[in-house]
């Protein structure tokens, strides 16, 4: 029997607790707790505070999931909480799931849609957007209804256009709402 | 032979029974209050034109009379999910907590753990647990798409469900929530009354008696353990019922539902069952225009100690 503690490669079949800080790190390229809530931070304006009571895992190459429950660590399961980032390459991307839970607590790189940008945009559409004057790379993309803005899912923007990276799955053809 | 007839001496109106099984049943939605109050999703389906109609017995439920549930945007945000009225009964009936530590075990595809995470405000511990790994998948996008974040999946057969993936060693609740002979779907899915059988009947209430009963054991002394299915048979309800009252240490217990409904019975097919299943709830078709549900609530015996919730800090 394997000794968790001592196995510092990254084992894809199981959930690993992240390493509160890098200093902790075992497993080499594993993100850190801390580096995290940085991210977070520093991308969309989300308070660490907002993620005090969640844990983060990884499973599979970079894939991190965010868990509000009891769980041991290592783990294995077949789903610990909901997926949340990836990590391990150079542009880090927050899941869409992410963005639809956690993003009405965003302040930066929120990109505020129309109606007719916000339908293209949950159809998978990429849109030429050439009025945003923010950053490039992973924005979340919302929309107003029903008295408030909400997000619908993260688009990556890159000269001057808007991709949608909605999931496949998750697209919709929904009407324009004025 | 059609399976229906054979509950008609059950029912108090065989023809309004038979009538309404034939009748299709509405798409219904249940809002996601992790994500958006039945208001806002009112205002939301008000301001894209999406007709719908309040289900009197339950604010949270929406009747969309022209369906396609998920062609909506209250959906694509993750505040609604599609789920049949009778099916959030055994949600309600389990009642789970903020902080607890729930057991659905039989999940996918995930609308009880889902309505079980919310009912929890996403704090504490939902195991759901599903022997078919192609179900689960479905299971994992529906909690991803509605946010929830305290849910662990897992993959096990529930009758010999193994407590050593998790942190804890009992549950404060778990909800059984059988695979069945389905005929209470019949109004959705019309083929379940073709493809009936009693073998099956028989096949599937053993493996009903095994999963209800690994539930008792692995549920805290005084805790809660809901068993529900889709079938009217009684060999699927009463009879495990009263298979595992003789085997394990509960209960049934007295409950309401916020619909009309019947008591379980205690004489089916020259059996009898123990007086108590008589506290079980049967919801026939015709009774609220709703599919056919079977409903029972148990205690575990014993002294109830601390709860995950008003117990000890849950570590995160």
């Amino acid at each position: 029997m394997s000794d968790a503690s001592t196995d510092e490669s990254n084992d894809g079949q199981r959930f690993d607790r992240l390493p509160e800080t890098p200093a902790d790190r075992e497993v080499e390229g594993r993100a850190s707790r801390r580096e995290v809530l940085d991210w977070w931070a520093e991308r969309f304006g989300i308070e660490p505070s907002v993620f005090e009571e969640y844990s983060f895992w990884e499973k599979g190459a970079g894939k991190v999931w965010i868990f509000n429950g009891e769980a041991t660590d290592p783990s294995a399961v077949e789903a610990i909480g909901m997926t949340f980032l990836r990590t391990r390459q150079e542009h880090w991307k927050p899941t869409s799931r992410a963005a639809t839970r956690f993003g009405h607590h965003a302040t930066t790189n929120v990109i505020e849609l129309d109606p007719e940008q916000a339908s293209r945009f949950a159809a998978g559409d990429d849109q030429d957007l050439p009025e945003w004057e923010g950053d490039w790379g992973y924005l979340i993309a919302t929309h107003e209804i029903a008295g408030g803005q909400a997000p619908i899912g993260v688009g990556l923007y890159l000269y001057d256009e808007l991709r949608s990276v909605v999931p496949k799955g998750s697209r919709a053809d929904l009407p324009v709402v004025e | 032979m059609n399976p229906l007839a054979r509950y008609e001496p059950l029912v108090d109106d065989a023809a309004a029974f038979r009538a309404a099984c034939d009748r299709p049943l509405p798409s219904v939605v249940r809002v996601n209050e992790l994500a958006a109050s039945p208001g806002r999703v009112r205002e939301a389906f008000a301001e894209e034109g999406v007709a719908y109609e309040a289900v009197d017995w339950h604010d949270g439920l929406f009747r969309l009379p022209d369906g396609n549930p998920g062609g909506n945007w209250p959906y694509v945000h993750g505040w609604t999910h599609g789920q049949e009225e009778v099916s959030v009964l055994p949600g309600l009936a389990l009642d789970p907590q903020p902080g607890e530590r729930v057991w659905d075990a039989c999940a996918a595809p995930g609308s009880k753990t889902t309505q079980i995470a919310d009912a929890m405000g996403d704090e504490g511990t939902v195991v759901a647990n599903d022997n078919n790994l192609g179900r689960l998948s479905a299971l994992r996008h529906n909690a991803e798409r509605l946010g929830i974040t305290n849910a662990i999946v897992t993959n096990q057969d529930a009758r010999n469900f193994s407590m050593k993936p998790l942190a804890f060693d009992e549950f404060d609740r778990a909800l059984v929530d059988a695979p069945c002979s389905c005929e209470g779907t019949c109004r959705k899915n019309p083929d379940v009354v073709d493809q009936w059988t009693l073998d099956h009947v028989h096949a599937v209430a053993g493996i009903q008696k095994g999963i209800l009963a690994r539930a008792v054991q692995a549920t805290r002394p005084g805790g809660t353990v809901v068993y529900s299915t889709c079938t009217f048979a009684p060999e699927e309800n009463e009879a495990v019922l009263d298979h595992v009252l003789a085997a394990e240490d509960c209960e049934v217990v007295a409950f309401d539902l916020p619909l009309d409904t019947v008591p379980g019975v205690t004489e089916w097919d020259g059996e009898t069952y123990d007086e108590s299943v008589t506290r079980a709830h049967r919801v026939y078709p015709h009774h609220n225009d709703t599919g056919g549900f079977f409903c029972a609530k148990l205690r575990v015996g014993g002294e109830a100690g601390e709860t995950a919730a008003d117990g000890e800090e849950v570590s995160a």
